[in-house]
């Protein structure tokens, strides 16, 4: 496929005696007072942790059981009572909202957990078994990258039947192949350097060798990935449950509800507006962090992802 | 040299640039990297610009052009004439029709200046058409009559062929192709050989030579390298530290320098007879324009350096007066009347 | 040049053979017996072997797969399950609205991007290139579905200026058809745009600063000029290839779209095809649009060869 601007090829990173005393601390504590500068992203990562802290607390905040059916109150206007209105159900939007936003972010997870086991184990494969192993690797890359994600994951929920799990393991595949050649990308560049040779040439172990060397680079670009990766998660969850093919009533994501919502669209925008503001406002914090530690990477570390 | 009825200079200067001020936005503020930089050059005449890498020798010559990126840069003081034409506070507009057309500018980089995504000849036909505008095809033949002039072979067909097809000596000589087809007045040229190796940088410096004689054109040649100044200058002006430290016509200059600092240029010449001569090298490291030694700007550096140098008594704002000592040579230095320079061998 | 082109494709057949595997595959992860899956479970042993030999079922997995690929090479990808559409034949229907629906996106998406990119990169760190900035991120963070629907509800449902649903064939009426198309192809085109963006205003930017942009302005060409001739040529190649890296993006999306809008394109094919498990046209759909990922991306790196003089040799 497209090679040439798509591959992070083997960045030509400085390889310096300094490097082998310590090559993640110096960089981490760098990046931390390069972190600091990006306030945009602190922003986003506290909106985040307060999210997951909602996701978390959802009982607690709530301020009806999701699943109360109120059929004398249905489509009603955000109130004192309800503050975010009603839904079709007369279910309390607000607390709806708290409890979706668990399967939103469950399901997030979990694709990015798919990624990074089909990404890493591979990635590092790729870089340190020989040539061929190699091109099996990346041609079958090539051809995963060639399916375009919704059309794949609709397929295989078609088949496998709709579910949330099902679904999201297929993006998570999808996926893959980014954090694949990041890993790929890292090992190949750090197998030319004067350290790792050092540490070959005295007989390291070749694991050791990952643990110690590949692994500490890789981390930086890699939690990069993971933050821009989760934010298309979420917007692949929100699209299939906005499909019918994810999470299964009554359980409701924020793109479910949307789905509900889309229903009901002139007479209760309540229902469509707020799930949506959140995905946005989610999605919008995983990329706004994602690029703001990106920047604070140094420049070699930047390259490779 | 240049030998002509009429002396190259001695009418009125095609460029001349007064009392040239530039300063940089840095974090601690402005800081002046091009501080009172005064010369002139008249037809078909060659003007060395010599100094160190941050002497402000190519800041000068970016900003003849109007070239320098706003922000960081800023000129704030001085004059540069093309002929009866003020260059600072001309338009913008107005500054796109004399670039290119009247001075014309190349860089020390050949494998960077041409566009990579263009055929040579285009390049060069675009110029001419943009400043004559004239017929496709007029530019077109101008372009080849232009390559086959700086001694491109097979000019006609090598016109169409992109700038990595061409080797370093080539693309520079097409860069001067570029730079001379609309017959420009002036031609400033920033470090044009430094890329180049050795062979390849005597011939570019023939082509320059021819040029200028065939075409009457005032060549401002901005250079670290005095070796080149003294092949194709016919005078110079030493600069340092934003500061023109030394002016004087070529032979001066090298046989009886009048500035400490060109005589360490010089004494950093690889020299021609004695091979086993240990090169000499410039101690210590050019000042940044924010941290500027008191008094004379050189003396940290410089083999003659006195305590005086540091306070001098006639003092200037600008640290030490450039001071005529005849009616073609100037220089910066304190002790110029007592000091008794070693020019080159 | 040609060799290269050549070369490109021959690259693409074992893929094309892997992708086309990787989906015949699909049958294999139905559960248990997809002949019962399929005939449904009420179904008499009689009409459960019926439909297994529809299917193919009966003969060993790779003949299946050999009858299958032979097929499709020639067109035919088989029979729909539950309709007596041929499964080419329905995509053949749909993929004109698919395709405009699509294009127009793309539209919109460069007539936005390209003048937001160059004023972006020209205004580096300035206020407008915050702005844009800000405005992509925004624009990249939008589920498209949820951004079709604020626009149903503000310009076709408050102020009725655009349908809420629909679409009007190019050949009936050809204002009916951009009517129609506005809404969806800005909902759909919204997020390439915003990438689109991203990449043009980092790629020129960096263009802009590189010699020969210097030469260009040192010769006197007009600003104008020398950004959008001499800098946008060299700037494209990174942008192309976000563009075709978009084309798998803007198929799922158009599935969603479709839904959001009522419009018959290939996404509404696949739902429904989706919902009833009609596997033949499922297996259809996904190879067509892999195959036209393809395609795009063999399109980008063949343009390569244009924007860039030095891909042409090698």
């Amino acid at each position: 496929m497209t090679t040439q601007h798509t591959g992070s090829e083997p960045g030509s990173a400085a390889g310096g005696t300094e490097e082998i005393s310590g090559p993640a601390l110096s960089g981490r504590a760098r990046f931390w007072r390069r972190f600091r500068r990006q306030w945009p992203a602190q922003i986003a990562l506290g909106y985040l942790i307060v999210i997951v802290a909602v996701a978390v607390c959802a009982p607690l905040l709530a301020t009806y059981s999701p699943f109360d059916q109120n059929l004398n109150g249905v489509l009603a206007r955000p109130s004192g009572e309800h503050w975010l209105g009603t839904d079709d159900l007369g279910r309390d939007v607000y607390s709806r909202l708290l409890y979706a936003a668990r399967i939103s972010l469950l399901a997030a997870a979990q694709a990015v957990a798919v990624s990074l086991v089909l990404g890493v184990l591979p990635g590092l494969l790729a870089g340190y078994a020989g040539k061929k192993t190699d091109a099996v690797i990346m041609r079958i890359t090539d051809a995963v990258m060639s399916f375009p994600p919704l059309i794949l994951a609709i397929a295989v929920v078609g088949v496998l039947g709709p579910s949330l799990t099902n679904a999201m393991f297929v993006i998570g595949i999808i996926f893959a192949p980014r954090f694949l050649r990041l890993v790929r990308g890292s090992v190949l560049s750090l197998r030319a350097e004067t350290f790792i040779e050092a540490s070959r040439s005295i007989g390291t172990p070749r694991w050791r060798i990952i643990q110690r060397h590949v692994l500490p680079n890789v981390l930086s670009p890699l939690v990069v990935q993971i933050s821009l990766a989760s934010a298309l998660a979420m917007l692949a969850e929100a699209s299939l449950s906005f499909l019918g093919l994810g999470v299964q009533p009554p359980e409701a994501s924020w793109g479910a509800m949307i789905e509900r919502g889309f229903r009901y669209t002139a007479a209760a925008p309540w229902m469509t507006v707020f799930p949506g503001l959140l995905i946005a406002l989610t999605v919008l914090a995983f990329n706004v962090l994602g690029d703001g530690l990106r920047d604070s990477l140094g420049r070699e570390v930047r390259k490779a992802s | 040299m240049t030998a002509m009825s009429v002396a190259p200079g001695t009418e009125a200067p095609v460029l001349e640039v007064t009392d040239l001020r530039v300063q940089f936005a840095t974090d601690r503020g402005w800081a002046t990297v091009v501080d009172g930089v005064s010369f002139s050059v008249g037809r078909a005449e060659t003007v060395g610009v010599v100094g160190e890498s941050g002497s402000g020798k190519t800041v000068t010559s970016l900003a003849v052009l109007g070239l320098l990126p706003s922000p960081p840069a800023r000129v704030v003081g001085g004059s540069i004439r093309l002929g009866d034409t003020e260059l600072l506070g001309l338009r913008r507009r107005e500054l796109e029709e004399i670039r290119g057309d009247e001075v014309a500018m190349i860089f020390q980089e050949p494998m960077t200046s041409l566009n990579p995504a263009f055929p040579v000849g285009d390049q060069i036909a675009e110029v001419f058409r943009r400043h004559r505008r004239c017929s496709r095809s007029r530019a077109r033949a101008r372009a080849v009559e232009m390559l086959g002039k700086v001694g491109i072979p097979d000019a006609a067909r090598r016109a169409r062929a992109y700038p990595h097809e061409f080797s370093g000596g080539m693309r520079q000589r097409a860069m001067i192709a570029l730079a001379m087809c609309c017959d420009p007045r002036v031609l400033l040229a920033d470090e044009p050989t430094t890329a180049l190796d050795g062979t390849i940088q005597a011939q570019i410096l023939d082509l320059m030579r021819s040029m200028r004689d065939e075409f009457d054109t005032a060549i401002v040649f901005v250079t670290h390298d005095l070796g080149v100044v003294a092949d194709i200058c016919d005078r110079a002006v030493v600069m340092y530290a934003g500061q023109v430290v030394e002016k004087a016509p070529i032979d001066d200059l090298y046989y009886h320098p009048r500035h400490p600092y060109t005589e360490a240029l010089l004494g950093a010449l690889p020299q021609l007879d004695g091979g086993t001569e240990v090169l000499a090298t410039i101690p210590g490291t050019a000042p940044t324009p924010g941290a500027l030694p008191a008094g004379c700007r050189f003396h940290p550096r410089c083999a003659h350096a006195r305590p005086e140098c540091a306070h001098p008594t006639e003092s200037a704002a600008d640290g030490v007066a450039l001071r005529w000592l005849s009616d073609s040579v100037a220089s910066r230095c304190v002790r110029v009347d007592e000091l008794r320079l070693r020019g080159a061998r | 040049m040609i060799t290269y082109a050549l070369r490109r494709i021959a690259m693409i057949i074992p893929l094309i053979i892997m992708v086309s595997f990787g989906v015949y595959a699909l049958v294999l992860m139905i559960p248990g017996d997809p002949a019962i899956t399929i005939a449904g479970e009420n179904a008499t042993e009689e009409q459960i072997q019926a439909t297994r030999e529809r299917l193919g079922l009966t003969d060993s997995f790779f003949v299946q797969y050999w009858n299958w690929i032979s097929g499709a090479v020639r067109g035919d990808l088989g029979q729909s399950l539950f309709s007596s559409q041929t499964v080419t034949g329905a995509i053949l229907d749909r993929f004109p609205v698919t395709l405009a629906l699509t294009a127009a996106a793309v539209t919109v998406a460069l007539l936005i991007a390209v003048p937001a990119g160059i004023i972006a990169a020209l205004h580096r760190g300035r206020w407008p290139d915050r702005a844009v900035t800000l405005l992509t991120s925004i624009g990249i963070s939008m589920p498209s579905f949820w951004l079709g629907i604020l626009l149903v509800m503000v310009l076709a449902l408050a102020t009725p200026i655009f349908p809420a649903v629909g679409y009007t064939p190019l050949s009936e009426s050809v204002l009916g058809w951009a009517h129609n198309l506005v809404l969806p192809a800005f909902t759909l085109g919204l997020a390439v745009c915003a990438e689109i963006t991203r990449q043009l205003r980092g790629s020129l930017s960096d263009v802009l600063h590189q010699d020969y942009i210097r030469t260009a302005r040192a010769a006197g060409l007009r600003g104008r000029i020398v950004v959008v001739k001499h800098g946008m040529k060299n700037a494209a190649v990174p942008v192309v290839t976000v563009l075709g890296f978009q084309v798998g993006f803007l198929l799922g999306g158009s599935v969603v779209v479709e839904r959001v809008f009522g419009i018959p394109g290939l996404g509404d094919l696949a739902i429904r095809a989706v919902l009833e498990r009609d596997i033949p046209m499922i297996q259809g759909i996904v190879v067509v649009s892999a195959a036209i990922v393809m395609l795009v991306n063999l399109v980008v790196d063949l343009s390569y060869g244009y924007l860039n003089p030095k891909v042409r040799q090698s």
